[in-house]
């Protein structure tokens, strides 16, 4: 069963339901929406085309034919190199309540699946888990995915939701970068195809590693995607920047992206370009 | 220029100006009193840079007299011939490049260049790179690997370029493509971090089959102001955010992100380019020649494995 069409907990017992049980305000345009609408569009707001971050397993259900999703690496989790800590304490102490939160150990999780049948490799960052940040367990999946897709000939999917490298692990997340991307090029070695999806948002450490080194550039509406910070670049240039900048369109326009799709459209983009790329 | 934390020293140093100047000839005990100064400074120097913090040696990496990539040059090498421009838009003086000797050996020579006057310094964006400037890297990369010929890199920058045209011509696909085709390029690739290692702009030329580091050079995936204005809330807090990121030579050869330091004299590079050239010749030259033995496919396969590892626990 789809993540969208999950039996809701029955109000039944209660006298009357609450407001935000029917009915959703779009984050963006401030609309209301009725829940059921909300999820069975896919987390879009019909109305501007707001596209709400996904939980991985969302995505999984979203785009893997039903009951195809093997996971990849599941006890792979963040590391604390650094003994890091900070003016609100411990790294160690962040992650491990993130873990509980999210259900997750790490920022991505990876697996193989198949999309209408054809069978593929994916990475599929969740922007919950400390803000999807690039940290070594990240990289440690994503470099394991690709080398299952190397071994067994798959394509390769990653879908990006990341601010970027994660502090707390210092050099190691940096060093992350390199090593994603080292792991691509085996796979560009092998002539496989890799394509990269930029979802709210692809930026820093992310965007200028594997995100945009993919074959084709799929990018969701309004994504937020580029290298700096806006506030930075701001600052450094002393100007304003246009409110579309850095969006998915932006990036569009100037030659980084090759389509925007919609989420309603996207496994079949994917399972059209796979066949395109001429996998079976 | 003397930094905050080298009070002592200067202090030392206006003592010896000022009985140079009071002695102009000094013979016999007045002799004595002057090497008694000098060794004295020299001492100090020694005791200060010998228990340098992190936050210390990012000033020393950030000392506005350390040596750039055209000290190096001129130190290291016999012969250099820039090349110019990444054939796309433009030819960005942020990121030099060309053919280089050093000794016998020739080599591609690659790196930032921050500059020394302002004039110099506003040209070349004070070492921050553009897009162009990695896409030249790039070119000049895939070019050492068509000739033959090993590539050594300086890394030396506060961090890639933020902005807007920056963005606009793609600086994550510019620094992203370097990863991709370095972590591949088959030739050797030695990366020597001489000053500032800045995140992002550091590594878009930094994937090496051996990574250097001077002394009192530092290497962080955020610059420690930056850390701290966003996990402090307080961008003076940098002191803590550098002792907490590990971002000296000594913290990343434990954490094996780098294969080995070079040492720099004391007081700094700075303080005497000479020994500095001396030493970092010999280091890259060592590493050079036994890296010319290695085949271009165990050398590739050696570089995936090297990066493969890293963050693995």
């Amino acid at each position: 069963m789809g993540w969208f069409t999950k039996s809701k907990e029955t109000t039944a017992n209660s006298e009357s339901p609450k407001k935000e049980d029917i009915w959703i305000q779009c984050p963006s345009c401030k609309a209301h929406i009725y829940k059921e609408e909300w999820e069975k569009n896919l987390k879009v707001c019909d109305r501007c085309h707001f596209h709400e971050r996904l939980t991985w397993k969302e995505r999984v259900d979203m785009l893997l034919d039903g009951g195809s999703f093997v996971e990849l690496c599941p006890k792979v989790s963040w590391n604390d190199p650094l003994k890091f800590s900070d003016a609100k304490g411990p790294y160690a102490e962040k992650a491990a309540e993130t873990c509980e939160k999210t259900g997750m150990k790490e920022s991505v999780a990876t697996g193989t699946g198949k999309i209408n049948g054809i069978k593929v490799a994916m990475a599929i960052m969740d922007f919950r888990f400390l803000g999807g940040s690039l940290a070594s367990g990240t990289g440690e999946k994503i470099l394991q995915a690709a080398m299952v897709a190397v071994k067994h000939k798959l394509p390769y999917i990653i879908i990006s939701a990341s601010g970027g490298a994660r502090m707390h692990e210092g050099i190691v997340s940096l060093m992350q970068m390199p090593k994603t991307c080292a792991a691509l090029a085996q796979l560009k070695e092998a002539n496989l195809p890799y394509i990269s999806i930029m979802t709210d948002p692809t930026t820093g450490g992310v965007s200028a590693s594997f995100a945009m080194v993919g074959d084709i550039h799929i990018a969701e509406p309004r994504s937020l995607i580029g290298f700096a910070g806006r506030r930075v670049i701001e600052e450094t240039i002393k100007q304003k920047l246009p409110d579309d900048f850095q969006t998915a369109e932006y990036l569009m326009d100037h030659g980084f992206v090759d389509m925007i799709v919609h989420r309603k459209d996207m496994k079949e983009m994917l399972f059209k370009l796979l066949k395109y790329a001429g996998c079976k | 220029m003397s930094l905050d934390f080298e009070k002592d020293v200067a202090d030392i140093e206006t003592k010896i100006e000022a009985f140079k100047a009071k002695n102009p000839e000094a013979t016999g005990e007045l002799v004595k009193t002057l090497n008694g100064l000098e060794l004295e400074r020299a001492e100090k120097l020694k005791e200060l840079y010998a228990t340098l913090t992190p936050w210390q040696t990012v000033q020393v990496a950030r000392h506005p007299e350390r040596p750039l990539i055209r000290d190096f040059i001129k130190g290291l090498c016999s012969e250099f011939i820039e090349l110019h421009g990444d054939r796309l838009f433009g030819d960005d003086h942020g990121m030099i490049g060309g053919f280089a000797t050093i000794d016998d050996r020739r080599v591609m020579v690659i790196g930032h260049q921050k500059g020394k006057e302002l004039d110099e310094k506003i040209k070349c964006n004070f070492g921050q790179a553009c897009p162009e400037g990695y896409r030249k890297a790039l070119r000049l990369m895939k070019l050492a690997e068509k000739y033959h010929i090993p590539v050594v890199t300086f890394i030396d920058t506060p961090g890639a370029f933020p902005g807007r045209d920056a963005e606009e011509r793609g600086q994550a696909e510019a620094i992203a493509r370097n990863l991709l085709e370095m972590s591949a390029l088959k030739t050797p690739v030695v990366a020597v971090v001489t000053g500032e290692g800045g995140s992002g702009g550091a590594i878009g030329i930094g994937v090496g089959d051996v990574v250097l580091m001077l002394s009192n050079a530092v290497y962080s995936v955020i610059s420690p102001e930056g850390c701290a204005s966003i996990l402090w809330r307080d961008g003076t807090k940098a002191n803590e955010a550098a002792n907490t990121l590990k971002i000296t030579a000594k913290s990343l050869l434990q954490l094996k992100i780098i294969d080995e330091i070079i040492p720099e004299p004391v007081g700094g590079a700075h303080r005497n380019y000479e020994a500095t050239m001396k030493t970092s010749k010999k280091v890259i030259l060592k590493h050079l020649d036994a890296l010319a033995k290695v085949s271009p496919k165990k050398l590739t396969a050696r570089r995936f494995e090297k990066y493969a590892a890293m963050g693995r626990f």
